[in-house]
């Protein structure tokens, strides 16, 4: 039951990108095609429960008895960049049609913040899913940070769907490009507003 | 290529070090004088240093931090280190200051971590200063939607509940420690 | 390239925010009022003087094949550098931007930046070009958080100018997407009449 106020809230209620804000930068770069934007959300639902599951067990088990938690954002990033050279070469390795798919979009990952964004909230931030406020145990991070993805991709491939259509409809010459997007990215944030209260 | 990498890991490592070292005091002091600021808000005027004067009291089995405040020698009030998990996100810690009579003097926010624009709003006057000068022995801690006589912040009703839930935890501690005190 | 030429450069014709379209994380997530936007501005420039200024005194040291592992390196430990001294001394300001400090790592304008411009030139230009990039965001986050402010919150860097709640929906996140919307607009439309 709590897993699944996690994703409901995750997903929806507390959107990545709309209403937290990360992962803009590829959120208005990579949305022009639906295809392009399912390939890249597949590779940040990949990258980011792998990394997550990564950087939560390193600064459990390493930063904290250390005490060292100051190095978290230079050790979490180090990470997340070598982690997705790895998945780059098992990837192209073991299955080439899926890196032929995801390849392009893996080096951008690095530099898309809701990487190290995620990371970095399920071992600082308390979470209150309906219940008590607490810091997440290891289940509840891996569900945290695979649906956190999920929300990135849903927002993602919605958007790339309204922005297909947009292509086709007459916007004034100064609207044109990113800021059309971001007026229609405030709509859509209204729209998941909806959902809040839902958990 | 690798012992250039090294050295630059190892250069950043030393700077590091040696912030985090420099820094390290003057962040514990932020904290200590971020609690004596919260501690002078809320109670009434006293002439001896509560943070060195600390007691807990054990609540449902919760430590909870008391300051008591003195003035003469005498204790004019105290002052409680409460919190709730019960917030919109994340833990809200607040201090709570209470005269001997048990009126409510005044309460602080020390740490949240609520929306901006709408549980954030508890921080703002307009909210907490209603709790000013009230006796929770008369006055029902919990918002006019569930019974009470808090009125909640505009859209902000779990964090409104949240800090009625704080300043209840306040209000058991302070009658514990005045109990255990006058045995 | 003139002195002066290199930093209004960053402030008008590349302006992070409204040109480039580079770290719009943070130009959204924190420009709740205009402190914030402004404290943030003055963070991201922090950290891209000094990591444009190492840069560009080690890039001829650093090889080809390890520069970006590098330059993420030298960033993170700056930034960490500015959690540590935002800690210390505006602890309440660290408070209200939150993860968006670490987030500054993964900022594009820093590591875009360090690409295009710090590993080419002298230190001291790429100070100034720093400067011009940083206060270029600084500015256009200050204008951003000045208006959600305004109309969320009926006030300016937090003193009250009229009594009640303001529109509620800019404080909030589809406010941010829709003023920096509107402000590009109005932005591209004078810079382009100057032209």
């Amino acid at each position: 039951m709590e897993y699944l106020i996690i994703i409901i809230s995750a997903v929806f209620v507390n959107n990545i990108v709309l209403s937290q804000f990360l992962g803009i930068c590829p959120f208005l770069g990579v949305s022009n095609k639906v295809g392009t934007a399912t390939g890249m959300s597949a590779a940040v639902v990949f990258v980011i429960t792998l990394s997550t599951l990564v950087t939560y067990l390193l600064h459990y088990y390493v930063l904290v008895p250390l005490g060292i938690e100051f190095m978290m954002t230079i050790v979490f990033i180090l990470v997340i960049a070598a982690l997705v050279q790895m998945v780059e070469i098992i990837l192209k390795k073991i299955s080439p049609s899926l890196y032929q798919a995801l390849g392009i979009f893996l080096p951008l990952i690095t530099t898309n913040c809701t990487v190290l964004g995620v990371a970095i909230n399920v071992v600082t931030k308390e979470f209150t899913f309906g219940g008590e406020a607490h810091l997440l145990n290891l289940g509840e991070t891996v569900v945290y940070a695979a649906s956190s993805a999920v929300g990135f991709g849903v927002a993602m491939i919605l958007f790339a769907g309204i922005r297909e259509q947009l292509e086709l409809v007459g916007v004034p010459n100064a609207f044109k490009g990113i800021p059309i997007a971001l007026i229609t990215a405030g709509i859509l944030a209204m729209a998941f507003m909806g959902f809040s209260g839902l958990v | 290529m690798s012992v250039c990498l090294t050295l630059v890991c190892l250069f950043c490592a030393a700077l590091l070090g040696g912030v985090y070292v420099l820094t390290l005091d003057k962040i514990n002091q932020e904290a200590v004088k971020k609690t004596n600021n919260a501690i002078a808000l809320v109670t009434p005027e006293f002439d001896n240093e509560p943070s060195s004067e600390s007691q807990t009291v054990s609540l449902d089995g919760e430590d909870i931090t008391v300051y008591p405040a003195k003035k003469g020698g005498e204790t004019v009030g105290y002052a409680v280190e409460s919190f709730t998990s019960k917030g919109f996100s994340g833990t809200i810690n607040i201090m709570v200051g209470f005269d001997m009579d048990g009126n409510i003097v005044g309460t602080s926010v020390i740490s949240h971590a609520e929306t901006p624009g709408l549980g954030a709003k508890m921080t703002e006057p307009a909210f907490y200063s209603q709790f000013e000068g009230k006796n929770p022995a008369s006055f029902r801690l919990s918002v006019t939607k569930d019974g009470g006589d808090v009125d909640a912040i505009t859209a902000s009703t779990i964090t409104s509940r949240a800090f009625c839930d704080a300043v209840d935890r306040a209000y058991r501690a302070f009658q514990k420690i005045v109990n255990d005190n006058s045995k | 390239m003139s002195k002066l030429s290199i930093i209004t450069n960053g402030i008008i014709k590349s302006n992070p925010t409204f040109i480039l379209v580079l770290g719009m994380c943070p130009t959204l997530g924190t420009t709740t009022s205009a402190i914030n936007g402004l404290g943030m501005g003055l963070a991201t420039t922090f950290v891209l003087i000094l990591s444009n200024v190492f840069i560009s005194l080690f890039a001829k040291m650093i090889p080809d094949k390890v520069r970006i592992p590098s330059y993420i390196v030298i960033i993170a430990s700056f930034v960490t550098v500015l959690q540590l001294l935002m800690q210390a001394y505006v602890p309440d300001l660290y408070a209200s931007l939150g993860l968006f400090i670490p987030l500054i790592v993964v900022n594009c304008i820093i590591l875009g930046r360090a690409e295009a411009f710090a590993n080419k030139n002298t230190p001291g230009d790429s100070a100034l070009d720093g400067i011009g990039i940083g206060l270029g965001f600084t500015i256009a986050l200050t204008v951003i958080g000045l208006v959600r402010e305004l109309l969320g919150s009926l006030s300016l860097f937090g003193f009250k100018l009229a009594e009640g709640d303001g529109i509620l929906a800019f404080v909030l996140a589809p406010g941010a997407f829709l003023v920096l919307g509107y402000l590009m607009v109005i932005f591209r439309k004078l810079t382009s009449k100057k032209a």
